[in-house]
């Protein structure tokens, strides 16, 4: 029908106006009431390993995106984000070289070898946390009290100290849930306050940037496995990297599965990994290795899971 | 062929670590440090270079069906010699690498090249062939243990049965363990080859153009 102005093209015929650059930046926004509970607890250092890693991770992406002669895309903010996320992973008195390096590792090999944004298999920031705390364990292991003590809080002569897992895992010490839930304990830069990530994490879902199937399924997992073998389950979803890894790691959209029940599978998958590692692992955290774990079984857990197309009908054996 | 390119064609062209993907578990467990690097590679040479030399020698009147087997007992003959030479000469890096000096044995570069080449050539061909491609291993062991001795332990160069510590670079407790570890030698590895990949692209575009 030639002038009739009607143009035929192939599907998808839906657009919509959320892009790269908007979902990454409401990240971003998510993550700052995080970022600034670690500012309040940990002091400046935790500022600076922030800077230090988003830095070096957009440097490193901007840095290989140039020299291979491919469109530099540090203006999307996911190298933003990825750096963000490893330095909310790491404990405050890190020293920032070793952030840096934890941060050109995650972008350059976690990302940048696979083939940029959207290919890679396993979550950058994850990925870096793995390769520091392999790397420098004694650094990734050294923890302190936040500076804002609560003043019931047991007064320790020390200044190191460990996390509370660690203190669960070890020593039998339960911390009180009102310290877990503000973030007045031991931990990673980002992941001692449960309000913040949750107030963050609120945003993301009423943005709609992420389904509520993974962490849901996640930390309900955690929950039960840890309640089945005797241990306090609102202790484990409050303490250590729960909350965080589940609704800023788990979610990522590369490494994830995008189908509904996929979703559900792989929240699960990393719910057991998780509690497993924590009640039977070496480890006292298992929240990093869980993800990365089930980050390999995604294109799996896809392929079984596809929804049924409209009039499909179940093939008869 | 000549006995230059015989010779040559290990070491660069076809590279049994960085070219042909051989010997991925020596290759991982010894690159430690350059001591290891080096002595496995120089083990492994010899053994290369005897073994090629025999079973080309040997390679009219050894019956097809029963290769492998006659294969397995010359190569042992001669792991066996430098088993017993570096435990009695080099007595702390025959410790280091244990298990895998018997394991030259089964080692499928020596196998490849002793199926592939030493079988159907010549004993000055298999002696240029055995030659290249164990220095060419040595080469890439030497190498990809550079890399991980220095960033995994913060010094280079220590040989402890020769009583030296080793070039201190950087205080060990700075050090990166992973690169010691599997995930670090994979790692190196495959950056490694990557580099060398994108040398050789570079190179035979240039001489497209030019």
């Amino acid at each position: 029908m030639e002038g009739s102005g009607l143009i035929v093209s192939s599907s998808p015929h839906q657009h919509t106006t959320v892009s790269t650059p908007m979902i990454m930046s409401d990240v971003i926004l998510a993550l700052m009431p995080a970022c600034l509970a670690g500012v309040w607890f940990f002091g400046l250092k935790a500022l600076f390993m922030m800077a230090v890693c988003v830095g070096s991770a957009v440097i490193t992406e901007a840095v290989l995106q140039k020299v291979s002669g491919r469109p530099v895309t540090v203006r999307d903010y996911s190298a933003a984000v990825t750096g963000l996320l490893l330095a909310l992973v790491v404990p405050p008195d890190l020293p920032l070289w070793i952030g840096a390096i934890g941060s050109i590792f995650s972008i350059a090999i976690a990302k940048f070898t696979f083939g940029g944004l959207g290919q890679n298999i396993f979550n950058p920031a994850l990925i870096g946390r793995a390769f520091l705390l392999a790397s420098w364990p004694v650094f990734m292991t050294k923890w302190r009290w936040p500076i804002h003590e609560a003043s019931w809080m047991p007064k320790f002569d020390a200044i190191t100290t460990a996390t509370p897992l660690v203190l669960m895992k070890y020593m039998n010490i339960k911390a009180p849930y009102a310290n877990l839930f503000f973030g007045q304990v031991a931990g990673c830069i980002g992941e001692t306050s449960a309000l913040a990530i949750l107030l963050g994490a609120a945003y993301l879902i009423y943005q709609g940037h992420i389904s509520i199937r993974i962490p849901i399924s996640f930390i309900c997992t955690v929950a039960v496995v840890t309640a089945l073998f005797g241990q306090d389950p609102l202790f484990h979803i409050l303490a250590g990297g729960l909350l965080l890894g589940a609704f800023f790691m788990a979610t990522d959209y590369v490494t994830s599965p995008v189908t509904p029940r996929g979703q559900i599978i792989y929240g699960i998958g990393c719910g057991v990994l998780v509690a497993l590692i924590r009640l039977y692992g070496g480890y006292p955290e298992g929240v990093c290795y869980g993800i990365l774990i089930m980050n390999a079984a995604t294109a799996l857990v896809e392929r079984y899971t596809i929804p049924r197309k409209f009039g499909e009908v179940k093939k008869v054996a | 062929m000549s006995f230059k390119s015989e010779f040559s064609k290990g070491i660069v062209k076809e590279n049994p670590t960085f070219r042909m993907l051989l010997g991925m578990c020596p290759t991982m467990a010894t690159s430690l440090a350059i001591s290891n690097g080096l002595g496995m590679g120089l083990a492994a040479t010899f053994v290369l270079v005897g073994s090629n030399i025999i079973i080309s020698a040997l390679r009219k009147v050894t019956p097809e069906k029963i290769r492998i087997p006659i294969f397995v007992v010359v190569i042992a003959t001669f792991v066996t010699t430098v088993d017993l030479v570096m435990a009695a000469f080099l007595p702390s890096l025959h410790e280091v690498l244990g298990i895998f000096i018997p394991l030259i044995v089964v080692n499928c570069i020596i196998f490849a090249r002793a199926e592939a080449f030493a079988f159907q050539h010549g004993i000055v061909d298999s002696l240029a062939d055995g030659l290249g491609m164990g220095l060419g291993w040595t080469l890439a062991l030497c190498g990809l243990s550079a890399i991980r001795e220095l960033l995994g332990t913060g010094t280079v160069l220590a040989f402890p049965d020769f009583g030296f510590p080793g070039i201190h670079v950087f205080d060990q407790s700075l050090a990166a363990v992973m690169v010691i570890l599997p995930p670090g030698g994979f790692i190196t590895l495959g950056l490694l080859i990557g580099l060398l990949n994108w040398l050789t692209n570079r190179k035979s575009k240039r001489a497209q153009e030019g």
